[in-house]
């Protein structure tokens, strides 16, 4: 059954995010991948994303940046924080930006989409509060 | 080396504190005998001194008297009364009845002749001294006192002679006179045992009998004292011994009194004062010692304590910056590793994905090739948690506050451990209470109290063990208990109180540092809990950890 909601995976590492999105393609979403924070806020113009999962430690602008930007301008877009380090700091920070979770690298696929289905759902929520 | 450190300070304290005690106790020691020595020394001459001068003017009295009486009987009658036998008989007697030294008595005219004599020599009637010295002395100078001799009595004797004159005749009144009342007044000079008097004359001939310097007539056992004019007192060697001698001139004759007193014997009360001194001496001497040794150990021991308690402060301080630049390095290592790890574990789903469509009747090694992706996954996995327990570790070493679940944090800890008691088959058991509530405390700091005391078990067990642990709730105080119990060889009551001190360690040289307890104990402090323990030698060793809930 095909998902009917956009996701957007953000991450610099080219082997681990084509990878990802391809995995995610198979199990039939709607997922595209953008190599940098500017990338992704790029296409973000160009298309609404549901929910958008972003590597923490990126080069030039990294995954705090970019909530930061992502939650101005898509207050709705929920974002899954995605991180090869598990310090509280950035974590606790990245929730105060208002990111719904944090998952740690490596990924298990099933727990990811679990969080994936929770995003988008409790964005579904918050539209239907705020029309 | 603190060794040598702590003995050269040591040797340091010691020197300065008897040196400071010992040095003003032996000054004044040596100070206030000498002073005592010399004042007792100079009372010793000034006794000396009156007794000689005593005795020498009770003997001097003595001749005065006898010279007096003389010349009064002399002066106050005529050669006429005199030359009369019956007269002279009668003053004679009277003057025996009053002193009995007088032996004889007579007349001589100028010529030397016996004019009167009364004695009981009566044969010296016809002898003519005309050319005797002492006829020709007296007549001379008036007075004459003769030596101590024998002469025809065969007793020691000396003559007394007055000359008188009578009209144009001179003649001369001369008594014989005993000299044991000298030698008497001269022996109650000879004190103590070893004291010694005696007169000598001119000649250094002993006029008196001594007691242990010689004999009567003979030369005494003393310095010769024969030329002295003024009295003098000073001390001699004589035949090995030493002697204080006085020694002063007669005023009526030429005679030398001699005093000897023993040194020895007169120091006796100033040598007991020495002895007695010196054993004070001795004993405050002992005791300032004893003192500084009991004052500078306990000193040292308290120095060594401080010393101790500081360089445990610093080791915890360098321990925990150790762990802190660990934990950065582990958690720099684990996201480096991570980042490859997820892809390695990305590319392996997608081969297993793809794998999934393929038909398995068409692909021969489709099946090797499916469990080799599941291998390949659980490894990752296996890494995974490697990584992700490093960065639990990696956390702020400073106490921090947050939701801590016990268990999960317990769990964690023994996965760490896991590989470690396999390897030395040893059962790690987890009883946990399942609903035990979230406590406020530092996660990362109580991993590090568990797994120290969870290493501790492992080493203290060695081989083949079982440890377990249990949680639980007491809502009497609200806290949680951590039991953990190891069925090792237990600690020994000698060695139980000291488990938690610094650099405390049975393990073997190079293998404990002897903090991981004592970090165990200060974390469990700082995070507002308590640590005991209990052990049975031989049953093993229980470890419970209560951490307050809030």
């Amino acid at each position: 059954m095909a998902e009917n909601f956009n996701l957007l995976i953000v991450d610099d590492e080219e082997d681990f995010r084509i990878t990802l999105v391809k995995r995610l393609q198979k199990r039939q979403m709607n997922v595209f991948g953008a190599e940098s924070g500017p990338q992704a806020l790029k296409m973000m113009e160009s298309m609404i994303f549901d929910v958008v999962v972003l590597d923490v430690k990126m080069p030039g602008m990294d995954g705090i940046e970019a909530i930061r930007e992502m939650k101005k301008k898509y207050p709705l877009t929920e974002v899954i924080l995605l991180t090869g380090h598990a310090s509280m700091e950035s974590g606790i920070e990245g929730m105060k930006l208002g990111a719904f979770d944090y998952i740690m690298k490596p990924v298990n696929l099933d727990e990811l989409l679990d969080k994936i289905r929770q995003a988008y759902e409790r964005k579904l929520i918050q539209e239907q509060d705020n029309p | 080396m603190a060794e040598r450190y702590y003995k050269k300070l040591w040797i340091k304290i010691i020197s300065t504190t008897l040196g400071f005690s010992l040095i003003p106790l032996v000054a004044l020691g040596v100070t206030i005998y000498y002073q005592f020595s010399v004042s007792y020394s100079a009372k010793i001459f000034e006794n000396l001194k009156t007794l000689s001068e005593n005795r020498r003017s009770a003997i001097d009295l003595f001749f005065d008297e006898r010279v007096s009486q003389l010349a009064t009987i002399a002066h106050t009658h005529s050669l006429k009364q005199l030359g009369d036998e019956s007269y002279l008989n009668k003053i004679f007697y009277t003057m025996q009845t009053r002193s009995r030294s007088y032996i004889d008595i007579g007349v001589i005219d100028q010529d030397g002749n016996h004019l009167a004599y009364i004695g009981p020599y009566s044969e010296l009637k016809e002898v003519n001294y005309k050319n005797e010295d002492w006829f020709q002395s007296a007549m001379s100078t008036g007075v004459y006192i003769s030596d101590v001799f024998l002469g025809y009595r065969k007793f020691p004797h000396f003559i007394i002679a007055v000359m008188s004159r009578n009209g144009d005749k001179n003649w001369i009144l001369r008594a014989t006179i005993n000299s044991d009342i000298i030698d008497n007044i001269v022996r109650a000079a000879q004190i103590g045992k070893k004291g010694d008097a005696f007169i000598i004359n001119k000649k250094n001939i002993l006029q008196t009998a001594p007691r242990f310097s010689g004999e009567l007539f003979g030369i005494p056992k003393s310095p010769d004292f024969s030329r002295t004019v003024e009295p003098q007192i000073d001390s001699f060697k004589i035949e090995g011994q030493t002697g204080l001698f006085a020694a002063t001139q007669l005023v009526n004759t030429n005679w030398v009194l001699v005093v000897k007193e023993d040194p020895q014997e007169q120091l006796t009360p100033l040598l007991r004062a020495r002895t007695i001194a010196g054993f004070l001496f001795l004993g405050g001497m002992l005791l300032i010692v004893i003192g500084a040794f009991l004052s500078t150990r306990s000193l040292m021991q308290q120095l060594i304590q401080v010393d101790r308690e500081k360089a445990a402060g610093e080791d915890l301080i360098i321990q925990s910056s150790k762990m802190a630049a660990l934990g950065k390095m582990a958690a720099g290592i684990a996201h480096e590793i991570n980042n490859p790890l997820a892809v390695i574990g990305e590319k392996a789903g997608w081969i297993k994905d793809l794998l999934a469509e393929e038909d398995p009747g068409r692909n021969e090694n489709l099946k090797e090739i499916e469990d080799s992706i599941n291998r390949i996954e659980r490894h990752v996995d296996r890494a995974k948690k490697v990584t992700h327990r490093l960065l639990g570790f990696a956390r702020r070493m400073e106490p921090v506050q947050e939701q801590v679940d016990i268990n999960r944090t317990l769990n964690e800890t023994v996965d760490f451990l896991e590989n470690e008691s396999r390897f030395r088959n040893i059962d790690i058991q987890v009883d946990p209470q399942p609903d035990l509530p979230a406590i406020l405390s530092d996660g990362s700091q109580l991993q590090q109290v568990f797994l120290n005391i969870i290493n501790n078990a492992i080493d203290a067990i060695g081989k083949g063990g079982e440890i377990r642990i249990r949680t639980r709730h007491l809502p009497a105080n609200n806290e949680i208990m951590i039991e953990i119990t190891d069925n090792g060889p237990g600690i020994s009551k000698e060695n139980l109180g000291k488990i938690f001190d610094p650099f405390f360690t049975t393990k073997e040289v190079g293998k404990g540092t002897g903090l991981g307890l004592s970090i165990v104990y200060s974390i469990v402090e700082k995070l507002g809990g308590r640590i005991m323990v209990a052990s049975e030698e031989g049953q093993g060793t229980t470890f419970s950890i209560y951490l307050p809930v809030k």
